[in-house]
């Protein structure tokens, strides 16, 4: 898909014509429909343990996915960002810790949360953008470990080591978002909004311009753009992306601490951005559930062969470099090349036909 | 090249009425010790057409990359129609009616040839920023469109540039740079590598651009570069050696020892 679909706009009929639902795949209607229904046949621990913790991780990792994907700028601050928002959310609204928390109403501190990480991101963006590759992931590498102590030994307001505890989200209309089934559709639904707004986006100019930096910045200069300032907006995009995902993240564990953002969560996002393929927005989310049913499953599998079960972090480490060795653009990778082995399987001299 | 594709005036910034669409003064540009270019200092009139001719290392892309902002020079000042912008980033030169093309094709291999044009045309109008997509009928889809068909690429429109062949690359360069109303275009080799079939093509699309659209062309074929250009600066080791119409250029003994019989190469 482009900016134009046809070289010939006048012409009606296929491709772009059609109505945005005939667009899309039916596998995507189904892989919709199936996530809509699961509730009727999953227990309380599948939706709230490992689908809720995939669309937040998911969400998170998306917009690593962004930065990296689009932007070419592999930033290990999204996490820190999201860890920000859902400390925000603790501090403004209301949590165990009374008289540290302000108790303002939720459309108080949802909001705040948001700004304030993404304030906090598009500084982190302005110091990482003037640097390229190595150097962009040791800045925010530097910074994201700055501000884990940081929080880690603040007291005044991040109540340093133990943080805050019961932070839960509004009982809006009635609901309380943290029962199960509340809480799988309403981490859906945010997840599958940030999803469309990332594709979106991405065909829009402003998306558009980020990959044509990815390509060449020093052209990009030469057409009239900003590369600098438009690196920076990535960072502020991306930070709202994961703001939303910190939030859900302190509701999902009721509690949040500096080890939300210590450093292996920081690697974890990009673990799983690039076991799922930063490649397309869909990946992250792929990356998100192999790792969250790693994390919640290997323990038993582990244990059932008689080793401890605190080393599942060693077969994601094994997963991870298996991957990476075999497939370096992720599972997305995978998938792609067996799609383009099976087209090529029609005609093996001019490659047509088959699929 | 069809006219309404450089029809509509986009947004231009501080644009100041003069004569001059560039002027170098004592223009330097040191990389360490060695001096890329030194002293350089020329006018071109608006609308003007003038070929920089020079050998290998004579400092003809030095000089492009010191006028677009690529480097900023040493000393010296560079005024851009009648406004000095020798301390202005590439992209505030190119908002004011600036373009180039580069000897080796830097596109945006993962986008395709729409998504190309369509930047270089967004990239000096508003909406830059935009988190909306363009709707059907957007008036900067419909100019990439026409500047696509002008460069004769209307059948790859879709096709990633990183698919394109070589000569269709080079005409997409050009397309690029003829988005969005430019006023001087520096033309950084564009036969370089073409075929006789497409460097006839690429003398047409030059002759046949607007007369409002001046150019500057680095050339090393010199049947392309003294067809399409009205005056001539020859380069020598980083200094302006000679400046001439065609004729008197290549009529002109000094220049003949230089380029007939080796000069110092």
């Amino acid at each position: 898909m482009a900016v134009f679909d046809t070289t010939e706009p006048q012409t009606a009929g296929a491709g772009a014509d059609r109505a945005w639902w005939e667009r899309i795949p039916a596998a995507w209607w189904a892989l919709l429909a199936l996530l809509v229904v699961l509730p009727a046949f999953a227990n309380d621990f599948v939706l709230f343990q490992v689908m809720g913790w995939t669309f937040i991780l998911g969400m998170i990792a998306l917009s690593l996915m962004f930065l990296a994907g689009y932007g070419g700028m592999v930033s290990l601050i999204q996490m820190s960002v999201a860890a920000l928002a859902g400390y925000m959310v603790a501090i403004f609204g209301t949590s165990g810790m009374a008289e540290l928390s302000m108790g303002l109403p939720w459309w108080v501190y949802i909001p705040v949360a948001i700004v304030i990480a993404a304030i906090f991101g598009t500084i982190v963006g302005a110091l990482a953008v003037r640097t390229e590759g190595i150097y962009t992931i040791m800045i925010t590498l530097a910074i994201a470990s700055a501000f884990f102590y940081f929080t880690r030994q603040n007291y005044a307001i991040f109540n340093g080591y133990s943080g805050f505890n019961l932070v839960v989200p509004p009982q809006l209309f009635g609901v309380d978002w943290r029962q199960p089934v509340p809480f799988y559709y309403l981490t859906g639904a945010m997840a599958l909004v940030c999803y469309l707004a990332v594709i979106y986006v991405s065909r829009a100019p402003f998306g558009l311009v980020l990959q044509g930096i990815r390509d060449n910045p020093r052209r990009m200069a030469a057409l009239g753009y900003n590369v600098t300032a438009h690196r920076i907006a990535a960072y502020t995009f991306a930070s709202v992306i994961a703001a939303l995902g910190g939030i859900l993240l302190v509701w999902q564990n009721a509690q949040i601490a500096p080890g939300t953002a210590g450093i292996p969560a920081v690697i974890d996002i990009l673990v799983i951005a690039v076991i799922g393929g930063i490649g397309r927005p869909i990946g992250p989310f792929i990356g998100a559930l192999i790792y969250v049913l790693l994390r919640t499953f290997s323990p038993d599998v582990l244990t059932a062969i008689g080793f401890e079960g605190e080393r599942f972090k060693l077969l994601v480490g094994l997963g991870f470099l298996a991957l990476v060795f075999w497939s370096p653009d992720g599972v997305l990778g995978m998938w792609d090349r067996w799609r383009a082995g099976r087209a090529r399987a029609g005609d093996p001299l001019t490659g047509k036909g088959g699929q | 090249m069809s006219a309404p594709a450089m029809a509509s005036a986009p947004e231009r910034l501080g644009s100041v009425s003069t004569d001059s669409a560039l002027e170098l003064r004592g223009v330097t540009k040191l990389f360490g010790a060695l001096a890329a270019i030194s002293d350089v200092t020329m006018t071109v009139r608006s609308g003007e057409r003038r070929a920089v001719l020079g050998s290998n290392g004579a400092g003809k892309t030095t000089l492009f990359n010191c006028v677009t902002g690529d480097f900023l020079p040493t000393s010296g000042t560079i005024r851009l129609f009648g406004e000095d912008v020798t301390r202005f980033p590439a992209y505030e030169r190119v908002r004011r009616g600036l373009r180039r093309t580069y000897q080796i094709s830097l596109l945006f291999g993962g986008l395709t040839v729409a998504d190309n044009v369509y930047l270089a045309c967004r990239g000096v109008s508003r909406g830059r920023y935009s988190m909306l997509r363009p709707r059907r009928g957007d008036a900067l889809v419909q100019r990439a469109k026409e500047l696509i068909a002008a460069v004769n690429l209307t059948e790859v429109t879709t096709t990633p540039v990183s698919e394109l062949s070589y000569g269709q690359q080079r005409q997409l360069e050009i397309a690029l740079a003829l988005a969005g109303a430019p006023r001087l275009i520096l033309f950084d080799e564009p036969a370089a590598g073409l075929s006789p079939t497409e460097r006839v093509e690429l003398i047409r699309i030059l002759t046949d651009m607007p007369g409002h659209i001046g150019y500057i062309i680095i050339e090393h074929d010199m049947d392309v570069a003294l067809r399409v250009a009205e005056s001539v600066t020859m380069m020598h080791n980083g200094r302006v050696f000679k400046e001439g119409t065609p004729e008197e250029i290549e009529n002109d003994p000094e220049v003949q020892a230089l380029y007939l019989g080796g000069g110092d190469e």
